[in-house]
């Protein structure tokens, strides 16, 4: 006998309002729905009704957890319309912000993804010790999320060498952090079984979903925008694209650890060779008739911004594929005959943009009878 | 006895519901940064549930969109009295960048009442942690009026 288990739709302890209809038979996924939409604001639609310049401050507000990646990636493809070239300490600027932003949003993830683990130790210390991470992007910007960095031809702030001293002091602080959270993954026998293979997405059907990111790169597909197509100030950057093969939980984990290391690595480089001159041009043309297209490799995957220009100061169509948009299509074969219990982890592991199911309603299908129960209670379950 | 102890529960243990409605993420965040270690809001006794049935205060943050607006007030609704609303965030307030765009369904306090206004976007934990001991104090007004 199988039942369909609904989670959300908007749900209060979700980070964002989804909707997940799991079939279950006993303690194993057999099928399942989603359904998303509820948190649709009409951004493309908003995106046309307001000028060029109000977009950025539009496009940061897509997501608050990654927000330079859209509002560098909505720059860039704006810049390639206006045939500009910003500066080069603009370039490397961004890189600065892009990174200490990929810090941030991993270590928010890890966080998130022990708590659904149960482990809450682990993630109140690295929620305490992203603080640091903070505050090198509140003395970088001036604020701690949205950060309003970047413009059409550059960035809005400079570096002093005191922010520069500033933040090496901090990044000292981030490397012991993210060697805790090594000695955590690696040596923790009760977490390592709970996502070791477990989530299994193989390589051929990855790429048959067109995953994205750590996801993909988990899964043994070699694909980093960054590399691939440098864009700011990433050619001139030496780092490595971490790869793992089994595509499980643990090498999604393992891919987002190392990427934490090479962040830092990119960090300390590009403080290290920042080029004096402008920070931002100081003419702006008028945007070309035509289209454009830009992609950055965001902390989820590739991001990509697709404008269409009439020649006025609006765009004429702005469309936007976030990378959670293609990873949660691979969730379904992932959960498909793993257990209930471990649906959360499996969830969290692509790291989309709601991370959390606090409470679900089981629907016995043969009585229709309803009973509610706590996440909690449902990570208990597994044991029994 | 029972009322003294009753009104000392009430200020000392406001456990609060988290409802993202159409928001970007940035309130989210901020209101979880403000319940972990270093700002700590837990030492006015905030603990967060998952379950409107258990909370006194409603954190909403967010622009409330087509899809959210029949369920937030279904949620309101199925909070116990007393209960408080905690508007979070410019989006809460009066939609900021979202207000002209079609999914927008009007500022929260048209939806439901609200009680405390912490405007930003997103606003620092340390605002999280102002608005809620005004909100503390407005609840021993209330109490010592009744």
């Amino acid at each position: 006998m199988s039942e369909v288990i609904p989670i959300g739709p908007f749900h209060p302890a979700l980070k964002e309002a989804a909707h997940f209809e799991l079939e279950v038979e006993g303690e194993k996924v057999v099928g399942g729905d989603f359904k998303f939409g509820y948190m649709h604001r009409g951004i493309e639609d908003l995106a046309t009704k307001k000028s060029y310049h109000s977009n950025i401050f539009l496009a940061e507000r897509v997501c608050g957890i990654c927000n330079t990646v859209h509002s560098t990636c909505y720059t860039q493809t704006v810049e390639a319309l206006m045939n500009l070239d910003p500066p080069q300490r603009a370039k490397y600027i961004r890189t600065i912000v892009f990174e200490t932003e990929r810090l941030a949003s991993h270590l928010l993830w890890f966080g998130v993804g022990m708590h659904e683990l149960g482990y809450d130790t682990a993630y109140m210390y690295l929620w305490r010790e992203r603080e640091h991470v903070m505050e090198i992007m509140e003395r970088l910007c001036g604020k701690r999320v949205n950060l309003g960095i970047n413009t059409l031809g550059g960035v809005r702030r400079d570096i002093s060498p005191e922010i520069i001293d500033f933040i090496n002091g901090k990044l000292d602080i981030v490397d012991k952090v993210i060697e805790k959270t090594g000695k955590i993954i690696n040596e923790d026998r009760i977490l390592k079984s709970r996502v070791k293979n477990i989530g299994i997405l193989p390589k051929d059907e990855a790429k048959k979903l067109c995953v994205v990111g750590p996801t993909a790169r988990g899964s043994g597909i070699d694909i980093d925008v960054r590399r691939d197509e440098p864009y700011a100030a990433y050619s001139k950057m030496d780092f490595q694209v971490p790869l793992e093969e089994s595509g499980d939980i643990l090498s999604r984990v393992l891919v987002r650890f190392k990427e934490l290391i090479e962040s830092t690595k990119i960090i300390r480089q590009s403080i290290k060779d920042l080029p004096r001159g402008p920070i931002s041009l100081e003419e702006l043309p008028f945007p070309n008739k035509g289209e454009a297209f830009g992609r950055v490799e965001g902390h989820r995957g590739e991001l990509v911004y697709y404008i269409k220009s009439n020649g006025t100061n609006r765009p004429e169509r702005v469309k936007i594929r976030t990378p959670s948009v293609v990873n949660n299509s691979s969730l379904l074969y992932m959960m498909l005959g793993e257990k209930l219990a471990d649906v959360p982890i499996i969830i969290a592991s692509i790291d989309p943009c709601f991370s959390c199911t606090d409470r679900v309603t089981i629907v016995e299908n043969k009585s229709n009878s309803r009973k509610t129960v706590l996440l909690s209670q449902l990570k208990r379950r597994r044991n029994n | 006895m029972l009322d003294t102890l009753r009104k000392f529960a009430r200020k000392k243990s406001p456990w609060i519901m988290h409802l993202p409605c159409g928001g970007c993420n940035g309130c989210d965040i901020e209101v979880v940064a403000a319940l972990t270690p270093k700002y700590d809001a837990e030492r006015f006794g905030v603990l967060q549930r998952g379950t409107p049935r258990h909370a006194d205060i409603l954190m909403v943050t967010g622009i409330v969109t087509a899809q959210v607006k029949d369920r937030l007030k279904r949620i309101y609704d199925l909070t116990p009295d007393p209960k408080y609303v905690f508007a979070f965030g410019s989006c809460a307030i009066d939609g900021d960048i979202f207000n002209e765009g079609y999914a927008f369904k009007g500022p929260l306090d048209q939806v439901i009442p609200v009680d405390i206004y912490v405007p930003g976007c997103p606003p620092r934990p340390e605002a999280l942690i102002d608005g809620l001991v005004k909100l503390l104090n407005k609840i021993d007004l209330k109490q010592s009026i009744e």
